[in-house]
């Protein structure tokens, strides 16, 4: 931001890796990201990478296509297990989406200037994130035609949502969430998309760049309403960061269902959701940075930080772990301390064991600079906790269902074919719309990473 | 270097504003279809196989309701009356009218007439006309003048809003159980009070019930 004073560095604190790559000038800063988005030429690797997360979005056609007409008996899901992908995958998506906001919002506010190279792209993540996270309990619904059912409006049923069902807070909380993060990213891109405006050689692009960047000139009277604004949305979504996955947990702890009804959950999720959230942003940064030679705008010292995030809220996530199967003995409910000991025990063991693999041995590697500090080793890491997050929302929906109070309505589940064509396929959304959004727009705030070069040092005369 | 005519600042304004109004213009719209007769098919006159009018037999000659729909009182369905029924009478009068000629055949052969419905219920609503009748609902109230239409018609949405404003406001319905198969029947004296004494006189349930889910999805 514009505002922030850069302070120097105090004695005695080392910074080791600065945050931008020293001896960038505006103008440097300026051509490097624009040129991203206004060359000619696109990359090869663009292509392949667009062309096969495309392919990927058109199986995600096709098995929405094949439910819309079949139902969801296509799916895994049949009783006791009613939840299965679905929830889990809008789970895992949404969880995904958290970093964005911590590191747009929260972030903003601490002034920890390190997030400016991060936020922009890490913002587009929370968005194409959201929408693959959305289209799951939609799909679930059986008939998502009658989506807007959800919505209370004034309908000729003359009813309006069960409110006692958090599955309709879940409703408001991820669509205010969208609706936040989508304004919050469109408002910090209009200084950058009057750049490209104004860099743009082909009409067209002048024009399309022009009308979204809502006549800006730069104006004084412009960069202080733009410095309110941007100030007021992060205000807003702050409060989102930690209120979105707290209600998603309430989907689980408002049933008595044994291994769901917990206290711990609220905090335990949200902590997990920026877990995995950053998981993603370093799985995404990583190669991108390489690809597209960003190393002097995300440097180590991102990495480094997001590392440590990584690491803490992976620890704060092993507590939920722990006290999780404490509580399953401590509350002495035979059907709590049953379901505890069936996570760890029982048919499902090898995705309960995976997850406290994945989730809580290797972060453990992150202790060690040698790891923070190499993108190779942390791309790893990142990539494992990926697939640990989506383990820990599997353990959770299906080894509570399965095995609930009646031992008569015990049964297995596994996902099948079009459940896992499904969930591969909103990957290849996310990408696909991920792709789409380097090449047009520019991933990294050229304006905010401006303030950070030497030359946007106010001195004062002496 | 300008790409933008200086019209674009007006034009970006008014589309601005001009957005929330179309927006709540589509709602408007699609909620007005949703409600209009092109979607529910009230007031639409049905053709059906013969051109039975109730006006003619209801209102010129005043046969009663139960005549010829014999279960209303008793069970969940009205009842559509076999072709005995109408030839009780028309093997006498009208006997050789062309436009009696399908019911004849019907009796020949033995064979169904096959009317066209017209008060088409969901199949996940329960509904019983019994209880509505012998609770004081008239014949009137949900069907309309029938003493006056030629050919059938829904008189009314069928929407569950609709089943939903009588299910909550009973005291604005009920009539003495006399009066349930009167057309055109006008309450003696003021209807909020003539319901409220119904209601705790038929023993109608509270509201909490007559809308909780299950009454009608069963």
């Amino acid at each position: 931001m514009s505002t922030q004073k850069r302070e120097p560095t105090p004695p005695g604190q080392a910074t080791p890796v600065p945050v931008i790559e020293p001896g960038h000038t505006f103008a440097s800063v300026t051509d490097q990201i624009g040129q991203i988005v206004l060359s000619r030429r696109t990359p090869t690797f663009w292509w392949v990478g667009f062309g096969i997360s495309f392919l990927l979005m058109m199986a995600l056609l096709a098995s929405i296509g094949y439910l819309l007409l079949k139902g969801t008996g296509i799916w895994g899901i049949n009783i006791p297990v009613g939840w299965g992908f679905a929830i889990i995958n809008f789970v895992w998506w949404i969880g995904i989406g958290h970093a964005g906001t911590l590191i747009s919002a929260i972030l903003l506010l601490l002034r920890q200037e390190w997030r400016t190279s991060i936020n922009r792209f890490a913002e587009a993540m929370t968005l194409f994130a959201v929408a693959s996270a959305g289209l799951f309990p939609i799909l679930h619904m059986g008939r998502p035609w009658l989506a807007y059912w959800l919505l209370p409006y004034p309908n000729t049923m003359a009813l309006w949502p069960q409110w006692r069902s958090p599955l309709v807070w879940d409703v408001f909380a991820v669509s205010t969430y969208a609706t936040v993060s989508a304004l919050f990213w469109y408002i910090g891109l209009i200084p950058d998309l009057a750049t490209l405006r104004d860099r743009a050689r082909k009409k067209s692009f002048q024009i399309v760049y022009g009308m979204l960047a809502l006549g800006w000139r730069g104006s004084a009277v412009h960069w202080h309403r733009y410095e309110t604004a941007y100030l007021l949305l992060a205000g807003l979504a702050t409060p989102l960061v930690i209120s979105v996955h707290t209600v998603v947990s309430f989907d689980f702890t408002i049933a008595i269902t044994p291994g769901w009804h917990s206290t711990i959950f609220p905090p335990y999720f949200v902590a997990g959701a920026i877990y995995a959230g950053f998981a993603m942003v370093l799985t995404l940064s990583i190669p991108l940075r390489k690809l597209y030679r960003l190393e002097g705008f995300i440097t180590l010292r991102h990495l480094q930080n997001m590392a440590k995030i990584l690491l803490a809220t992976g620890l704060i996530v092993g507590y939920g772990y722990m006290i999780e199967a404490f509580m399953g003995w401590y509350s002495g409910v035979p059907s709590e301390g049953y379901v505890t000991t069936s996570r760890m025990l029982g048919p499902y063991r090898p995705a309960y064991w995976a997850l406290i693999f994945c989730n809580i041995l290797t972060p453990q590697a992150l202790w060690f600079k040698k790891v923070r500090s190499t993108p190779g080793l942390l791309f790893i890491v990142a990539m494992v906790v990926n697939v640990g997050m989506w383990l820990e929302r599997f353990v959770i929906v299906v080894t509570s269902l399965h095995r609930d109070f009646l031992p008569s309505s015990w049964g297995m589940y596994h996902g099948t074919m079009w459940d896992w064509s499904t969930f591969i396929g909103t990957i290849g959304l996310f990408l696909s719309l991920l792709f789409l959004f380097i090449r047009f727009l520019p991933m990294i705030s050229i304006f905010e990473m401006r303030t950070l070069v030497p030359e946007a040092e106010v001195r004062e005369e002496a | 270097m300008q790409i933008f005519h200086r019209s674009t600042n007006t034009i970006s304004r008014v589309s601005l504003f001009g957005a929330v109004f179309f927006i709540a213009l589509l709602g408007w719209v699609f909620d007005s279809l949703q409600r209009s007769s092109y979607n529910t098919q009230q007031n639409v006159a049905r053709e059906q196989p013969v051109q039975f009018s109730h006006a003619h037999h209801v209102g010129a000659i005043g046969i009663d309701c139960r005549y010829c729909h014999t279960s209303v009182e008793k069970a969940a369905f009205a009842g559509i009356p076999p072709t005995k029924t109408c030839m009780n009478c028309h093997s006498q009068i009208w006997a050789q009218s062309p436009y009696l000629e399908p019911v004849r055949e019907s009796y020949r052969t033995d064979r169904s007439i096959e009317w066209t419905r017209v008060h088409d219920l969901p199949d996940f609503v329960y509904f019983d006309h019994s209880i509505h009748v012998n609770k004081g609902v008239g014949c009137e109230t949900c069907h309309g003048r029938v003493d006056q239409m030629p050919l059938m018609w829904q008189a009314s949405r069928l929407q569950m809003s609709w089943c939903l404003d009588c299910h909550r406001n009973t005291e604005k319905y009920l009539r003495p159980k006399d009066q349930v198969f009167t057309m055109g029947y006008v309450p003696a004296g003021d209807q909020l009070e003539l319901g409220r004494k119904l209601q705790k006189e038929y023993g109608i349930r509270k509201v909490t019930v007559l809308e909780s889910c299950s009454t009608c999805h069963r």
